[in-house]
């Protein structure tokens, strides 16, 4: 029938361009890895792949953090302070001969997932829209870390505790092998759990999610929380990386998160977006700050093409989807 | 009547979407004053013509002539210009902007020295406009303010001011009722004496006899025929438009209604209904007649704890239940097909599978985690049961027919094995091939003893499929006929009653 070949072909292109879409990323990736490689010989270097990838996992956490909130069409802009409180609230109990290393974490982590649940309890029950939800906690988060810290850094921390984000296992960072975790256990958590559906379902359509038996409250609140226990590892290993609790650590980081997870094509409207692409997104943005870096180009410069990238990403995406549909 | 000269001629229009002919040399002649009507199953090529005539599309061959001149390459404001207009199946204003500002808009005018809006001048007329058109909208109201048929006339105003010669009407009566349907009706007839020609597009057969004079038939991008109103029944129609005998449409049933499944005892909602009684038994068909805003899609949302209700109560199988939300209807068995498959119905970026499964996701979970290859199994089996058309379970929902769509939908319904399902408009916009299909579904699910409460516009749909009916007119109920009692007639007056 007519119908139905009529729309074998446009899935057909739908599929082909979406492919592009996303191997465009991969392409992109690869393409500016191998520039790099041919014009600065320090950038292909063990040494320098470690950097970047250290570099880029506290932002990958916390990209992870807000996919998830993204596809139920949310945001989340208190990730950054979030980072500082968590950070500070760690710091303070990891004085050296003070209380063993799980204490710090589990008070940083207690410290994220209360921040959350409480972005996602005002969300759900006030229905006040959640960029400004988490413009308000963002201030307060802000502030709480300056009234902990009673605004000075929070150093002199164990070794142990140092250990978590600076030190090595078999030669690999630990920041790594936690990114690779964590990676692992979101996409597990989004594409192969019930949980996950309903996120996507709560983006595309929250009333006919609704419609459909889903908690729409619950997904919520699941979102929130878990964006504020994944900035909350994301404090507890940028805290020990750098060996202080800093109330004013993770400053914009929630731009750089959300960043990745757009270039990663995540659509802002909600209800599509997949972790692999947040990756590469959040890869993307070190590679390229990186190797700016080895250009010797001025960190000034380096916004302007980040800024240009996020944007040219999104023209790249909806003209995609333009074409698709 | 003497023959009027042909205001627009398509000869030979083709248009290929890679590879796919989904126009082949289609022809249409649009004399004059006449109301010309597009008749087609969904994906016979309806569309596609509507985009290419206003400009959205470009043929890859043939020619479209208007008012002598060539309009094959002009764009969507050339065309308009013109004097083409299309008032669209979906409403397209600017919802916070007044009628006069819709009616207006992109050709505002200004004055004084700093070039200020003169929205008062453009408010009266407006005003006369819609006079003109025999309709009481205020010029300041605000267009999200007003109901559906409002907005329709605030179109055709539109179109109107813009000196419109080829008006065309997709589906415009799709969310009226029936008074302004007749409302609709004398304006369109008032056009068409002042020389406007409409090109008409509607699954309604009853309305094709009653508005059309001309019917042009196109089939699987073909063009069948171009007839004469009067030398067409309705099933010489239909045997054109799909190009075979449909079976009759409503199969007879044979089920005898059992026990008692779920009942409301004075169930009220503020604004919306009061003191509604009614129990619906299994394998029982209750139909829910009544006007636009008689409070039939209320009282459906409502059972299905989308809404909440001030008084009254609701039981299942005679033990009375408390619904906050849809979760706990699904849970109880209480299945919701909406009359709004877009907004309330489907998960469009998702695929046909992930929609059809996201009411019984549990099922196919164990402690959270997707079983995907039995998530897979259950939605090829709806698939196939409901005979889906879909290029594979992982194409997304967007790209279906409605009548594939609806069935979609109804899947989902179903997969979580209600014991009661409400189906709300379940043909609307839906070509008559699905329609059958549908209606045989309904058979199928009345034969195992699901309850059925079903609402439906379309009187014939309903007296065909209920086993009773209930009448409802302006949130009360009138009259709750069995099916001897149920005429069309019968059921008209009790709809109009208070």
């Amino acid at each position: 029938m007519m119908n139905t070949s009529f729309t074998q072909v446009t899935q057909s292109t739908k599929t082909r361009f979406g492919q592009l879409g996303q191997y465009g990323l991969l392409i992109a990736f690869i393409g500016i890895c191998l520039t790099l490689s041919l014009t600065t010989p320090r950038f292909f270097t063990v040494q320098n792949l470690m950097i970047i990838v250290t570099q880029v996992s506290i932002n990958a956490l916390l990209a992870f953090g807000v996919t998830f909130i993204i596809i139920t069409g949310g945001i989340d802009l208190s990730i950054g302070s979030m980072v500082a409180v968590t950070g500070v609230a760690a710091a303070s109990f990891a004085h050296p001969d003070t209380y063993p290393v799980v204490v710090p974490v589990l008070i940083g982590l207690s410290a994220g997932l209360l921040f959350g649940a409480f972005n996602g309890f005002v969300i759900t029950r006030s229905h006040v829209p959640p960029f400004i939800v988490t413009l308000g906690t963002m201030t307060i988060g802000r502030g709480l870390a300056l009234i902990l810290s009673k605004g000075r850094p929070v150093s002199n921390l164990s070794d142990s505790f140092n250990f978590i984000g600076g030190g090595k296992i078999l030669g690999v960072p630990t920041l790594i092998i936690i990114l690779i975790v964590a990676f692992i256990g979101c996409s597990v958590l989004l594409k192969k759990t019930v949980i996950g559906r309903y996120m996507y379902a709560v983006g595309g359509n929250e009333q006919a999610a609704r419609a459909s038996g889903i908690p729409i409250s619950k997904v919520k609140m699941i979102v929130y929380t878990l964006g504020g226990l994944l900035a909350a590892l994301a404090g507890i290993l940028l805290t020990s990386r750098i060996t202080t609790g800093q109330p004013n650590a993770g400053q914009g980081f929630e731009l750089d998160a959300i960043a990745a997870a757009i270039i990663g094509g995540t659509s802002t409207s909600g209800g599509t977006g997949t972790m692999t692409g947040t990756l590469l997104g959040a890869l993307l943005i070190g590679v390229i700050s990186n190797g700016l870096d080895l250009l010797n180009v001025t960190s000034y410069y380096q916004e302007v093409v980040m800024g240009a990238i996020i944007i040219g990403a999104v023209v790249l995406d909806s003209m995609n989807q333009k074409r698709a549909a | 009547m003497i023959p009027q000269p042909c205001m627009l001629e398509v000869t030979d229009l083709t248009k290929t979407f890679s590879g796919v002919k989904a126009l082949d040399a289609v022809q249409l002649q649009v004399r004059k004053g006449e109301v010309h009507a597009l008749m087609g199953e969904n994906g016979a090529g309806k569309s596609t013509l509507m985009k290419i005539l206003i400009g959205l599309l470009k043929p890859d061959s043939g020619d479209i002539l208007f008012e002598g001149s060539s309009l094959k390459a002009a764009n969507v404001h050339e065309v308009l210009q013109k004097g083409i207009a299309m008032i669209h199946q979906e409403m397209l204003n600017v919802p916070e902007l007044t009628v006069a500002q819709n009616i207006f808009l992109g050709r505002e005018t200004t004055g004084g020295l700093f070039r200020w809006l003169n929205d008062s001048s453009r408010s009266k007329q407006a005003a006369a406009l819609l006079a003109h058109l025999g309709v009481s909208i205020p010029p300041d109201a605000k267009v999200k303010h007003l109901s559906v048929a409002e907005m329709q006339m605030v179109e055709i105003a539109k179109a109107i001011s813009n000196d419109v010669k080829v008006l065309i009407m997709d589906e415009p009566t799709s969310a009226l009722a029936d008074a302004e349907v007749t409302t609709l009706f004398s304006i369109i007839r008032e056009l068409t004496q002042k020389g406007v020609s409409v090109i008409y597009i509607s699954h309604k057969m009853d309305e094709i006899f009653t508005i059309a004079d001309t019917v042009t038939v196109l089939r699987d991008g073909q063009y069948i025929g171009r007839y004469p109103a009067t030398d067409l029944t309705e099933n010489t129609l239909i045997k054109l438009m799909v190009g075979r005998e449909l079976d009759r449409l409503f199969p007879e049933s044979t089920t005898q209604p059992g026990a008692e499944v779920l009942s409301v005892k004075h169930l009220s909602r503020k604004g919306a209904f009061s003191d509604i009684s009614f129990a619906v038994h299994a394998g029982e068909v209750l139909g829910l007649a009544g006007l636009m805003g008689a409070g039939r899609t209320e009282v459906a949302r409502a059972i299905y704890g989308l809404d909440s209700i001030h008084t009254g109560e609701i039981y299942l199988k005679g033990q009375p239940i408390t619904l906050k939300s849809p979760q706990d209807a699904i849970r109880q068995g209480i299945g919701y097909v909406s009359e709004d498959r877009k907004q309330l119905g489907l998960i469009p970026a998702l695929s046909v599978k992930y929609n059809i499964t996201l009411g019984s996701l549990s099922t196919y979970a164990d402690g959270g985690f997707i079983r995907s290859q039995r998530e897979s199994t259950a939605a090829v089996e709806v698939m196939a049961n409901l005979r889906i058309k879909a290029t594979s379970p992982d194409q997304p929902v967007v790209y279906l027919s409605g009548g594939n769509q609806q069935k979609v939908v109804i899947g989902k319904v179903l997969q979580a094995n209600p014991v009661v399902v409400i189906l709300d408009e379940p043909t609307r916009g839906i070509d008559i091939g699905a329609k059958s299909e549908i209606y045989k579904l309904i058979h199928q699910l009345k034969a195992s003893g699901i309850a059925i409460i079903l609402i439906s516009s379309e009187l014939p749909e309903l007296l065909g499929l209920s086993d009773r009916v209930l009448v409802l007119a302006k949130g009360t109920q009138t009259a709750l006929l069995s099916k001897e009692e149920a005429t069309q007639e019968t059921i008209m007056r009790y709809a109009m009653q208070p």
